[in-house]
């Protein structure tokens, strides 16, 4: 057992399941330059001097590579491709849209696309276009699992169900849960780190988590507004309300039976999501659950819809905290 | 006698490109009588490129393919009543009727089902051939597209590491004047495609993609080179298409006596006449094979009308993969 951040559960991640499988390779934008920075928080650090013919260092190219990552994974190898940050999908989109996510099915079954796909997300005072939580534009599209780790026990977990899974598995990765260090350390990082045991281990692709039980108010979140909802439940807690805590972890499929079971146990669910409220993820579970529990009290904290600010103070507002779910909570139980 | 002058070698390339060529012209029939659901995108007088390109392949290498794809599809050896099948929306079709005529292909002989982005399978075919070589393969990856996808990002992108990282994929730009409705001289510049090689490295060359033996011949030095670790070929054939961009297109966009200046190049008409000429075939030699393809058609179509349609439980499956043992 060890004590681990995401960025070095990840990192660990990759390196076993590149040696226990040959047909796994790592390609992305400065992932094996000697010097360099292993990718831009640290996750590929060391890698190219491991595995030189498998961390495949790209051009500045998303379309291009993430193509190249379809074309490989097609042929039976198993890529790992990355982006520096998730707004950067929308170049490789295509790609992963209408080839990785409908290959399979357009071919009557004929091919598979075993394709792990990770993009960091967040507003991390990068301004509008290194900010944006990317989980919306991907959970909607058929032929595609997304998930979306908060510790660095699930990330790495998760990573290695990706990896052995024969679909295109898109892994969604918080800059402020990494726990990057040295130059690509981040500022108001929060801690994610787990306890690591030493055997292998996977983590479900379809599964959510509850964190903290409680019996009065169920909150849903992923990623920090995960840490978040369990800080604003142990806050709550404080005022003798028990709030249950469900991590998503799997944007899609979403585990309807995790989220049902809680939401019928405590009658009441606030949704928190980090990203604007319209047609976000949390619309969808929200919108889920109604359909499936009709009368079900739900509220949703989200951010407003408007791009992603820089200025400190903006951001703060629009990343949803603590004290907003606490609030949020406190009014879904006084009607 | 090499391969390239054997009697039965030469009547095959004029055979399968006289099955592309009724394959479209029967298939158009079938849409127009409004038998055949969907949309078609047709390749006639273009059926040099694809046989020229698939003849010189060997059974490990592959092709990928655009929405301009029964030709390539014929050429690689795909049945006509697989295609057919496929076509009518049938489960026994190669893609059990959920890809259409735009997604037609077969793997397991060779075919990638056709990518209907422009563009969109030219990075595809750059990661095919990054497998191949990760894993020291010796196949290469043909990867046909139109001159309209030059203009694509995603060429440039997959080109540029493909010359970079010397992938065994040779790059065919069917360039057939029109990229839809637009003619080629409208979005570039540069209008000799073949030029863009040089700039990222790698060797090029224009071919007349009406010569089904030219185009042979270029292919197979663009696979020895590929073969032998020197990277990716450009290889621009020039052709023309005789017929609309789509299924209801009357193709007014092209110049009459420009139509007229190319069907006098018909890639057909062109080789059937060199075969005559070498005293391979004689004319009722060429008008048998073409009926007796016709024939062979006219069969496939029957049976296509009866294969069994999907049923409302094909409706969700195929979308995943089951999980591989860990």
């Amino acid at each position: 057992m060890k004590r681990q951040s995401i960025a070095e559960a990840l990192r660990d991640g990759i390196v076993e399941e590149m040696q226990r499988d040959p047909r796994v390779f790592c390609i992305g934008e400065d992932i094996g330059v000697p010097g360099g920075w292993g990718g831009a928080f640290t996750v590929t650090l060391g890698l190219h001097e491991k595995f030189p013919d498998r961390t495949i260092n790209t051009p500045i190219a998303e379309l291009g590579f993430f193509g190249i990552a379809v074309g490989a994974a097609i042929m039976g190898s198993r890529p790992i491709a990355d982006v520096q940050y998730g707004d950067f999908l929308f170049l490789a989109s295509d790609q992963i849209i209408n080839n990785a996510a409908k290959l399979r099915y357009m071919s009557g079954g004929q091919l598979s696309v075993p394709l792990v796909m990770r993009a960091p997300v967040g507003a991390t005072g990068r301004g509008s276009q290194h900010a944006q939580n990317m989980e919306r534009f991907f959970t909607c599209v058929p032929g595609l699992k997304v998930v979306a780790p908060s510790n660095a026990y699930d990330a790495k977990g998760l990573l290695k169900a990706a990896v052995r899974d024969d679909n295109p598995v898109m892994i969604f990765e918080h800059k402020l849960l990494y726990g990057s260090k040295g130059a690509r350390a981040e500022p108001g990082a929060v801690d994610a780190t787990s306890d690591i045991p030493e055997y292998d281990f996977t983590v479900p692709l379809d599964k959510a988590a509850v964190i903290r039980e409680g019996g009065d108010v169920t909150l849903i979140a992923w990623l920090l507004m995960a840490h978040f909802s369990h800080a604003a439940a142990v806050d709550l807690a404080r005022s003798s309300i028990a709030a249950e805590v469900v991590d998503v972890r799997s944007l899609s499929p979403l585990d309807w039976n995790t989220l049902l079971a809680s939401a019928r146990k405590t009658g009441r669910v606030v949704i928190v999501e980090e990203g604007p409220k319209s047609g976000g993820v949390g619309a969808e579970i929200a919108a889920g659950l109604s359909e499936r529990l009709p009368g079900l009290a739900i509220a949703r904290v989200a951010s407003p819809d408007i791009p992603v600010p820089f200025s400190p103070t903006l951001e703060h507002a629009y990343r949803p905290d603590a004290a907003r779910i606490t609030d949020a909570v406190r009014r879904l139980l006084a009607h | 006698m090499s391969k390239d002058n054997n009697p039965e070698f030469l009547l095959n390339l004029l055979e399968r490109m006289i099955e592309i060529r009724e394959f479209e012209e029967g298939v158009r029939f079938l849409f127009l009588e409004g038998a055949m659901p969907g949309t078609i995108h047709q390749c006639q007088g273009q059926e040099a490129t694809a046989v020229g390109v698939c003849s010189a392949l060997g059974k490990e290498d592959y092709i990928t393919s655009t929405f301009r794809g029964h030709g390539h599809a014929l050429a690689k050896g795909l049945s006509m009543q697989e295609m057919l099948d496929e076509l009518f929306g049938a489960t026994t079709g190669c893609c059990k009727g959920k890809g259409g005529s735009m997604h037609i292909g077969n793997i397991d002989k060779g075919m990638v089902p056709g990518v209907a982005i422009v563009g969109g399978g030219i990075p595809l075919a750059a990661g095919m051939a990054l497998s191949l070589k990760l894993n020291k393969n010796p196949g290469v990856i043909a990867c046909f597209f139109g001159d309209g996808a030059v203009a694509e990002g995603a060429f440039h992108e997959a080109v540029n590491m493909a010359s970079l990282w010397n992938l065994p994929v040779i790059f065919v730009c069917e360039n057939n004047l029109y990229g839809a409705s637009t003619r080629i001289d409208l979005v570039m510049k540069n209008t000799t495609i073949s030029e863009r090689a040089a700039s990222y490295g790698f060797g090029g060359e224009t071919v007349d993609g009406n010569n089904v033996l030219a185009v042979h011949e270029a292919t197979k030095q663009a696979l020895t080179r590929c073969r032998s670790g020197q990277g990716p070929y450009l290889l621009e054939l020039l052709t023309y298409r005789r017929v609309g961009h789509s299924r209801r297109d009357p193709g007014h966009y092209q110049p009459k006596s420009e139509r007229q200046d190319w069907f006098s190049r018909d890639p057909i008409n062109y080789f059937a006449s060199r075969l005559i000429a070498d005293g391979l075939i004689d004319a009722q030699g060429v008008k048998e094979l073409k009926d007796t393809v016709i024939a062979r058609f006219e069969a496939a179509v029957k049976q296509a009308k009866r294969a069994p349609m999907p049923t409302l439980a094909d409706l969700e499956t195929d979308v995943f993969a089951a999980k591989e043992p860990a």
